[in-house]
């Protein structure tokens, strides 16, 4: 039976999917300005920042009327309080995608240290997080949620080893350290972005099973 | 759920003449909690607690199958004595119903006809009962008053102080705010919180959020059959069957 609240909940979900998409494509800018070597992308970045921090406001706003106004229970209830968080983790996406282009930007005005392998395909497997954690959300799919924590190692084994290479770097020649630093730093945000998609994932597989799964929970019995 | 019973339902079957309102319904009732029931409208939900102190045995076409139990003997056992029986578990129906008597005469009435004559205790025990329905502070300086210039929330916390006089163990209410405003029905919530550390709270609303609100278990019914029960948070977060979810997310009922 389709209810008015349906209505409510319907214009939520395309908040949180126009808010993911903003931050998914200020991460792909905020690299491609790194690697293209182009300033011009920091101001799409910033713009796409903007959107990002009044869609938080909006979603935040909605939600809270849903929850006074409607009263949900049950699904309802999982999805707007879900819906609340994820809106948070995406606004902190948002914030690391700033984080990047600031880095990035500082970095061009020194020549390329190394050609860059593993920063990129980090940027690939975080973006993909982001994008299959909404798709879980958007459509309730528990699987790909497990899915996207679980490639979460994969981000930090890349960070582990681009800091690993740098520190050689550093260690050989002094002169390398402030864009050494820069690239640990941008390894370091995507290594965030990555953990905020899990959190989503996380959220979504308590939207969807009612189970808490975040901290290690599925190892104790569940409480809810 | 292991929990352990004040009151308990077990594979009870009711009807009405030829008709079934309750089918193989298990329920129980811990002590000293606030267990609601809900359900939509014909769900069964008055007729189950109707029973628990035999208020149905007033139709002469109502029939119990399976057992009730109080402190673990079963209520329709023969030989049980039904005036005893409602002295323990007393009844807070919809409207109140106050009798056109005193407030004082209201609360006293059922020690009264129980032939309770000392006029200092009986003082003292509608003073204690008025207070623990938190009406006292109101009634105080007018208990010689005459109960219907009370309120529709004072009487209704004026029968439940009548209900508490006689000293019950268990406390049935049948949709006790359904004709009282917000505000009082906030204070019945906050009495029925208070309520539950000296009693055995049984609630039937069709106001969801209230049985979110008071209880610590809820049972949810439909169509005679008891289809979940499991404690209130449970319920309202992740209930475990669909129709359940369906009914507190209002797709039917």
């Amino acid at each position: 039976m389709e209810r008015p609240f349906d209505e409510e909940l319907k214009l939520l979900r395309e908040k949180i999917l126009e808010m993911a998409s903003y931050a998914e494509e200020s991460i792909a800018l905020a690299i491609k300005c790194l690697m293209e070597r182009r300033e011009e992308y920091a101001a799409e970045v910033m713009q796409r920042e903007e959107k990002i921090n009044g869609l938080e406001i909006e979603i935040d706003d909605l939600c809270m009327k849903t929850l006074a106004l409607r009263q949900p229970m049950a699904t309802d209830l999982r999805f707007i309080t879900s819906a609340m968080k994820i809106s948070s983790d995406l606004e902190r996406i948002g914030d690391q995608a700033v984080n990047i282009i600031e880095n990035s930007v500082e970095l061009l005005k020194y020549p390329l240290l190394k050609p860059l392998i593993d920063i990129p395909r980090m940027s690939g497997l975080a973006q993909n997080m982001v994008r299959d954690a909404i798709n879980a959300f958007v459509v309730g799919d528990d699987q790909l949620a497990r899915s996207v924590c679980q490639r979460d190692d994969q981000v930090d084994q890349l960070n582990d080893q681009i800091f690993r290479e740098l520190l050689t770097y550093m260690i050989q020649d002094g002169a390398t350290i402030t864009r050494a630093v820069g690239l640990i730093l941008i390894g370091r945000h995507l290594e965030r972005i990555a953990d905020h998609a899990t959190n989503i994932g996380e959220d979504v597989i308590y939207m969807v099973k009612g189970q808490i799964i975040k901290h290690h929970c599925d190892d104790r019995p569940p409480k809810i | 759920m292991d929990l352990q019973p004040k009151m308990e339902a077990k594979n009870m079957n009711f009807f009405y003449g030829p008709k079934q309102a309750l089918k193989n319904v298990n329920i129980v009732c811990p002590p000293n909690k606030v267990t609601a029931i809900i359900g939509p409208s014909g769900c069964g939900k008055s007729t189950f607690i109707r029973s628990l102190n035999r208020m149905n045995d007033v139709l002469s076409s109502a029939r119990v199958e399976g057992e009730v139990l109080l402190d673990g003997a079963d209520i329709y056992a023969p030989g049980t004595d039904v005036v005893e029986l409602r002295r323990r578990v007393g009844m807070v129906f919809q409207k109140p119903n106050p009798f056109p008597k005193t407030i004082f005469d209201n609360v006293a009435y059922g020690l009264r006809i129980g032939g309770f004559k000392a006029r200092r205790r009986l003082e003292e025990i509608v003073e204690l009962s008025l207070r623990r329905a938190a009406l006292w502070e109101e009634v105080k300086d007018r208990l010689k008053d005459h109960a219907y210039d009370l309120s529709g929330g004072q009487q209704q916390r004026l029968c439940i102080a009548r209900a508490l006089a006689v000293e019950p163990e268990v406390i049935l209410f049948d949709e006790p705010c359904s004709a009282i405003d917000p505000v009082a029905t906030a204070r019945i919530e906050d009495l029925i919180e208070e309520l539950k550390k000296l009693y055995t709270v049984v609630i039937v609303t069709h106001n969801m959020q209230q049985a979110a609100r008071v209880s610590d278990y809820t049972a949810f019914m439909m169509l005679g059959e008891l289809m979940e029960f499991d404690r209130t948070e449970k319920i309202f977060t992740n209930p475990a069957n669909k129709l359940t979810e369906e009914y507190i997310t209002g797709r039917f009922g």
